[in-house]
């Protein structure tokens, strides 16, 4: 048996988790909110010719992996990341790690995660897990969603490191390699909100508050396009990328509201408190847009009104956060 | 979200003994992680979500049934996959495995064809064969 010395916490979402944890492994203790305010993790896009499970694509977060990327660039981190066509490589490669004592990460497919309930076992394969060592029976497993520690066999770690479909992790797995002295948080953070605002503030359609705004209009649209079946589904992967596990709730609202307060500790910017209330107040609103849209599948009476009800109370939210991110961005 | 507003309704997680973590303000106005059982529109959307794929399910099994599609359609349907996810399991091409949904041709599919198949679901070549529906 092999286990080296790694601590697990529970976080809201996989990616900051697994940055976390692995860098607090290493004596740098950072939270799970400053990850993800300073990997700039608030993104908004919609892709209507790209459909998963039937329904155009909504995301509330930026490519996977690249809010740890951008952590680990502007600290001046060296990760070591590899990808292996041969899965007996894969597997040896992780054994090797774990006997040099290196709790390592990977990414992974959800799809065969035996642990988790039926509702969340999809073909995403962008989800994050650490193994931290080995027994008999098999791995030992932190997965930062997960309250407690879990174990998968040899067979089904091997499954889900080499999950197929998009963004196949293709057995990738990541360790910090070497941790500068001294960490220039300060400098991290106001790049991370300036990257943060220029992306919720950029001047084209389908992507931050204009991708809000768009999609907005389209529900006002759906009813009549698609029909009332379809239209509900749709709003259903909004709601659902939304409030899926790992966004802390209010599609990442709140978390970034975290990092903000945390942010304005360490820069000592009493406006940055003010505008984390901001957004706490801008995250309520989500929740309720949230409920609301729920609410469209018990009752079925009013079907325009209450599409273009959630249609105005997306618009609001829209404008919210621009004037929000406009008042971020002058703050720092 | 306020911490004593923070949700702990009956859902798939409160089921399988699970928590997720929710970011939340407590007394004092500082953030703080809470544990969250659930949350009643979230199961109500995941809900309809799984209802659809159940209905897609059936709908295949009863393909299958009359004769209409292959065995191959309803696993594929029974693994939330799609023909994309299904092509990268088995390395066929989308055109090619619409070929393999119609019955005449699955029946006339050699036991390695099968077998790419039948990796991709996790069951054994005779499982798929003998599915009747």
């Amino acid at each position: 048996m092999i286990k080296t010395d790694f601590t697990h916490h529970q976080s809201a979402h996989c990616e900051n988790g697994v940055a976390s944890n692995l860098l607090r492994h290493q004596g740098v203790s950072i939270s799970e909110p400053m990850i993800f305010g300073i990997g700039s993790g608030i993104f908004f896009v919609y892709l209507p010719f790209l459909k998963v499970n039937y329904a155009p694509v909504v995301s509330f977060r930026p490519m996977p992996g690249l809010i740890f990327k951008r952590v680990v660039n502007k600290l001046g981190i060296s990760l070591k990341r590899k990808k292996f066509r041969s899965e007996k490589k894969a597997a040896l490669a992780l054994d090797e790690n774990l006997k040099n004592n290196i709790p390592t990460g990977l990414q992974v497919g959800v799809y065969n995660l035996t642990y988790f309930p039926d509702e969340y076992r999809f073909h995403f394969n962008a989800h994050n897990i650490v193994v931290y060592g080995k027994t008999d029976e098999g791995y030992l497993i932190s997965d930062p969603v997960m309250p407690e520690p879990t174990m998968l066999t040899e067979k089904e770690l091997n499954k889900v490191r080499f999950a197929k479909g998009a963004l196949a992790p293709r057995g990738q797995m990541y360790f910090p390699t070497k941790i500068p002295k001294e960490l220039n948080i300060e400098k991290a953070i106001v790049d991370g909100i300036k990257k943060t605002c220029n992306h919720m503030l950029v001047p084209a359609p389908l992507i931050g508050v204009s991708g809000i705004k768009y999609v907005s209009k389209q529900i006002r649209k759906w009813p009549k396009k698609h029909g009332i079946k379809k239209t509900n589904h749709y709003l259903g992967q909004i709601v659902r990328m939304q409030e899926e596990i790992g966004t802390g709730g209010g599609g990442f609202r709140f978390i970034y509201a975290a990092f903000l307060q945390e942010a304005a500790e360490v820069l000592k910017n009493d406006k940055l408190k003010e505008l984390s209330r901001e957004m706490t107040t801008i995250g309520d609103k989500w929740r309720d847009f949230a409920v609301n849209a729920a609410r469209v599948y018990k009752n079925r009476s009013n079907q325009d009104d209450v599409y273009n009800s959630l249609a105005d109370e997306l618009l609001n939210l829209a404008n919210l956060e621009k004037r929000f991110f406009k008042k971020l961005k002058k703050a720092i | 979200m306020k911490k004593e507003e923070v949700p702990q309704d009956k859902s798939s997680l409160s089921e399988n003994e699970i928590t997720e973590v929710c970011y939340a303000v407590d007394e004092n106005g500082n953030y703080t992680k809470v544990s969250s059982k659930g949350w009643e529109p979230k199961t109500i959307v995941q809900n309809e979500t799984l209802q659809i794929i159940e209905e897609r399910i059936a709908q295949a099994k009863d393909d299958v049934k009359k004769g209409v599609a292959s065995p191959i359609v309803y696993f594929m349907e029974f693994h939330k996959m799609d023909l994309n996810i299904l092509a990268d399991y088995t390395g066929y091409w989308k055109w090619k495995m619409k070929r393999h949904f119609k019955p005449k041709v699955f029946q006339k599919l050699s036991d390695k064809a099968l077998e790419k198949y039948a990796n991709a679901f996790d069951i054994s070549v005779d499982e798929l064969k003998n599915f009747k529906g």
